[in-house]
């Protein structure tokens, strides 16, 4: 813990080992702060070990050495079911294939979101359709998800990630399957959102999108290092 | 909207929370995932169907048929009721241990339920044989062995005996001891009698006896041996074959009386000594009626157990390629902060519905069923009241166990994986 507020993300010397008959280090001592407003990008080719610190960030998984803490808790002292509760109230996931539920509405789909939370049924709509209104998409509420372009799909996804109000935007790869064009778009609304506050973690191969980040980071072989610019 | 960007609170101040799922959230869920794949859900709800529908109709066909066979096939032996004196002594020295009266036709009619009541005694004729009008026929023999049974007038009525030609002896018959005679056809032809107007004659040994009716050819519901004898007035046994006593006393009871006139019985034939008298009733027709429908489920329990089973491997197979298609779904929800225990939750919930909508149309499938089956028979639909209630119970937990497997296998994926892939 530096200053007054509370890291978001702080990895010290943070290492992931999966067993085996040949133990792979896919994360190795690895050190990373990310303070509340942060936009960090994590790049790297395929097999650097990004993956693994997604699902590390994200508490898909738990470092085998070192410690993580989020929003200055341990997460290794953590039983699996309170890693589960705190997963669903503090980290939203953007994925590449935006994993939206064809059969429900846009609506639906965001407050799926809350469904594994405390907020209760009668907020629900109203807090989707707020965050459907951050991403731009107060238009298509009731629309199902396969009558939206691929950037509103993303969209719909953005929504559902912040509608918890997460400590962490946890993104990873988010303009894979869109155009140029589009990806620019879902940039600009990471940009934006980042500007009321929200901490953003980026994963992607692309330079580009990295590059709109104010901090970025890079993977080689598990090992983790600050891109200076 | 808020971010938890500037917090700053200690760590202790942290309240931990639980990730937590209302029933109805997680009832909603299922649904919605049932209906987003309508047809697959109808299909693999039919297994259940099948399942469920062949037990009920099983069960009931078989309460329904029972019910028939015992109505139908039994209804003669329901209302019969036999009353004999216990045997005492051994070989020839065997004897009745009491003497049924005379008047026990007044008696035992007095009683409720009772439709016709006779005695019936065979008479000892010593050996004589029997004659009718010598014809002159060198070849033909002219003296029959032939049996004489003694009769109260009621018994024809009790025996529900028809004739093809003539009258029953009746009161005055048998008070007065008349010379008279019953035929039984097969005797009857023996003795060359087909016609009664002209008053035809026969002798047992000296004894001439004037035949005023002959049975009819199958002309007896019970008795049938009498078939084949001669038929006397109990008057005239008891005069001229010294007849003790009426050996056997035959009843007809209304349907459903024969148990209450057979604990009856005993007492009005011998007030004194009951015990003495042994009297032969039908078993209650309910304990036959089980009989039937034990021997007829068995089989088709069997069978409906089978297509139950089938059913459930239907849903198991179903739910686990659908765990196996939704993985990105699953993974999608673990991430959104669900337990393992919502999502296998989820699914169960999910094959339990199925197994239960499988269950509700089965059971409507085979009561239309055994009504149709009834109507097309001209049966009367019988049905356990407890059947519609516990044939979905049972769809909905063979919906559960088939359930548990493919669950598991969800709760148990890797979001990592689902989510990439």
């Amino acid at each position: 813990m530096t200053g007054t507020a509370t890291a978001v993300v702080d990895l010290v010397g943070a290492g992931r080992t999966f067993d085996g008959a040949q133990p792979v280090e896919a994360l190795r001592h690895a050190d990373l702060q990310v303070l509340p407003g942060d936009y960090v990008s994590i790049v790297g080719p395929s097999g650097s070990g990004k993956s693994t610190l997604l699902h590390l960030l994200g508490l898909l998984d738990t470092p085998t050495q070192g410690t993580y803490l989020l929003d200055g808790i341990d997460v290794r002292s953590l039983s699996d079911a309170e890693r589960t509760a705190v997963r669903g109230q503090r980290i939203g996931f953007v994925f590449q294939a935006f994993h939206l539920l064809s059969h429900r509405t846009v609506a639906e789909n965001v407050m799926l979101a809350m469904l594994y939370g405390d907020v209760p049924r009668a907020d629900r709509r109203v807090r989707a359709i707020s965050a459907l209104e951050q991403v731009g998409l107060s238009h298509r509420v009731d629309f199902m998800p396969t009558k939206l372009s691929g950037g509103e799909r993303q969209r719909v996804a953005i929504a559902r990630a912040i509608v918890g109000g997460p400590s962490l935007l946890l993104a990873d790869e988010p303009t894979g399957n869109l155009d140029q064009a589009t990806g620019d778009k879902i940039l600009d609304l990471f940009d934006d959102l980042q500007s009321h506050g929200l901490t953003i973690v980026v994963i992607t191969h692309d330079s580009e999108v990295a590059l709109r980040a104010q901090r970025t980071v890079r993977m080689v072989d598990g090992v983790l290092s600050e891109v200076v610019r | 909207m808020k971010f938890r960007s500037s917090r700053n609170e200690l760590v202790e101040s942290f309240d931990l929370p639980s990730a937590r799922m209302s029933k109805r959230d997680l009832i909603i869920e299922a649904v919605s995932a049932l209906l987003a794949r309508p047809s697959r859900s109808a299909l693999t709800a039919l297994g259940t169907v099948l399942g469920v529908g062949a037990l009920v109709v099983t069960l009931g066909v078989a309460q329904t048929a029972g019910n028939q066979i015992v109505t139908r096939f039994d209804e003669l032996a329901a209302t019969e009721v036999t009353v004999s004196p216990q045997s005492v002594g051994f070989g020839s020295n065997q004897r009745p241990s009491v003497a049924i009266p005379w008047d026990v036709d007044d008696r035992i009619s007095r009683l409720n339920g009772v439709v016709a009541v006779g005695t019936l005694s065979p008479v000892d004729i010593a050996g004589a044989l029997t004659t009718s009008v010598p014809v002159t026929d060198p070849l033909g023999s002219t003296e029959f062995d032939i049996e004489v049974m003694a009769a109260s007038p009621g018994l024809f009525g009790a025996l529900r005996a028809e004739l093809s030609t003539g009258r029953f002896f009746d009161a005055g018959h048998d008070a007065r001891g008349d010379n008279v005679a019953i035929l039984g056809p097969a005797a009857a032809q023996r003795l060359n009698v087909v016609r009664i107007d002209n008053q035809p004659a026969i002798f047992v040994g000296e004894e001439p006896l004037i035949v005023i009716g002959i049975i009819a050819d199958g002309g007896l519901a019970r008795e049938q041996s009498l078939l084949s004898k001669i038929i006397i007035p109990n008057g005239l046994a008891r005069d001229r074959f010294n007849l003790a006593a009426p050996a056997e006393v035959q009843i007809e009871t209304a349907i459903g009386a024969a148990q209450l006139v057979a604990s009856q019985a005993s007492i009005a034939v011998a007030p004194n000594q009951p015990d003495l008298v042994n009297v032969q009733f039908p078993p209650d027709p309910r304990e036959v009626r089980s009989r039937v429908q034990s021997d007829v489920n068995a089989l088709f329990l069997v069978l409906g157990g089978i297509s139950l089973l089938v059913g459930a491997l239907g849903i198991a197979n179903v739910t686990l390629v659908s765990v196996l298609e939704r993985q990105g779904e699953i993974g999608l929800r673990r991430a959104m902060g669900a337990a393992r225990r919502h999502i296998s939750a989820q699914f169960l919930l999910e094959s339990t519905m199925l197994g239960a909508l499988g269950g509700v149309i089965g059971t409507s499938v085979g009561v239309l069923t055994i009504v149709g089956v009834s109507a097309v028979r001209d049966w009367t639909p019988v049905l356990e009241p407890w059947l519609p209630l516990v044939a979905p119970v049972a769809g909905a937990v063979v919906g559960l166990i088939a359930g548990i497997y493919p669950s598991l296998r969800a709760a148990n994926l890797e979001p990592i994986a689902a989510l990439r892939g």
